[in-house]
């Protein structure tokens, strides 16, 4: 699809608009709706929206598979490493609360946006993976 | 209906019109989800998946009689079941006596975060929600070593075109 100039002109406007608003999503999830399942997804969307019109290699330039895979590993990482920093801070497992001892209520919000932010890494480089993997075996 | 991309797109369609009907249930945490997941991107990988196989569905070789009588007396079964559930918006109802309001009330305390459903997903319930993630991780994993893992065993210039 690289010669439909239209196509590609307009989606390289818009694709900065769609990684931006999978952020807004993601980081703004605590005060609207959205967070790191959603954020993730919608990452993911430009990725594959880039892929439809650029072609695979250019998402594997800017995606390794390597790099995509590290990305999966490290979000579950992110999410299971803060309930383990909890338990260090001498609390349960993911309470937030041992974050910010002295008030609890910031602690809980540090510990949300970290854990969303492992989500949305994890759901991210999934989609990825799993739509470069899909498109790549067509023309293997 | 033998045409897959009819079938895909109706697919889409129908995630969409849930993502809106989510949205009238005032649930947009679940619509967003709806919308992004259901529409978009399992629309997408659906139409890789024809891409990569047909776009016709084989004619079947035996009658589906049994099949469609289980899914009507089970489809019966579960209408039925309605019937026994709480009326939608029902003050009585269990959904809106006992989790909603200690939640919606404790909330403003125990977390400084507005986002109610954020805060019941991800430090309330932050257990499931790991749970959640290590899933969609796992299948990730899967579909990266069973996709990745045949393409390796079958000969160059084969794949792909001729797997259904």
């Amino acid at each position: 699809m690289t010669d439909h100039t239209i196509l590609r002109v307009v989606s390289k406007l818009l694709l900065p608009y769609v990684l931006l608003f999978a952020l807004y999503v993601q980081f703004h999830g605590d005060y609207g709706p959205g967070g790191g399942f959603q954020a993730g997804v919608i990452f993911a969307a430009g990725f594959v929206l880039y892929g439809l019109i650029f072609g695979l290699t250019a998402v594997r330039r800017v995606a390794p598979a390597r790099m995509v895979e590290l990305v999966i590993a490290t979000g579950v990482l992110v999410y299971a490493g803060t309930g383990v920093v909890a338990m260090l801070l001498g609390r349960n497992f993911l309470d937030y609360d041992a974050l910010n001892p002295a008030h609890p209520s910031t602690g809980q919000h540090y510990g949300i946006l970290v854990v969303e932010l492992g989500v949305g890494m994890t759901v991210a480089a999934v989609m990825i993976a799993i739509y470069s993997t899909f498109a790549g075996r067509g023309r293997a | 209906m033998r045409g897959l991309f009819a079938a895909v797109m109706l697919m889409g369609i129908f995630s969409f019109l849930g993502a809106s009907w989510m949205l009238l249930l005032d649930a947009p945490d679940v619509a967003f989800t709806e919308a992004s997941v259901g529409a978009g991107i399992s629309t997408i990988l659906a139409l890789a998946t024809l891409a990569l196989t047909t776009r016709k569905a084989k004619v079947p070789v035996r009658r589906p009689a049994l099949p469609l009588l289980i899914v009507a007396v089970t489809g019966a079964a579960l209408v039925y079941g309605t019937l026994d559930m709480p009326h939608f918006g029902d003050p009585e109802a269990p959904a809106s006596n006992y989790p909603h309001p200690s939640y919606v009330e404790r909330t403003e305390d125990d977390i400084h975060v507005p986002n109610v459903v954020t805060a019941v997903l991800a430090s309330y319930r932050g257990y499931d929600t790991l749970g959640e993630t290590v899933v969609i991780f796992t299948a990730g994993i899967a579909v990266l070593a069973l996709l990745r893992g045949s393409r390796k065993r079958r000969p160059a210039g084969g794949g792909g075109e001729d797997a259904r």
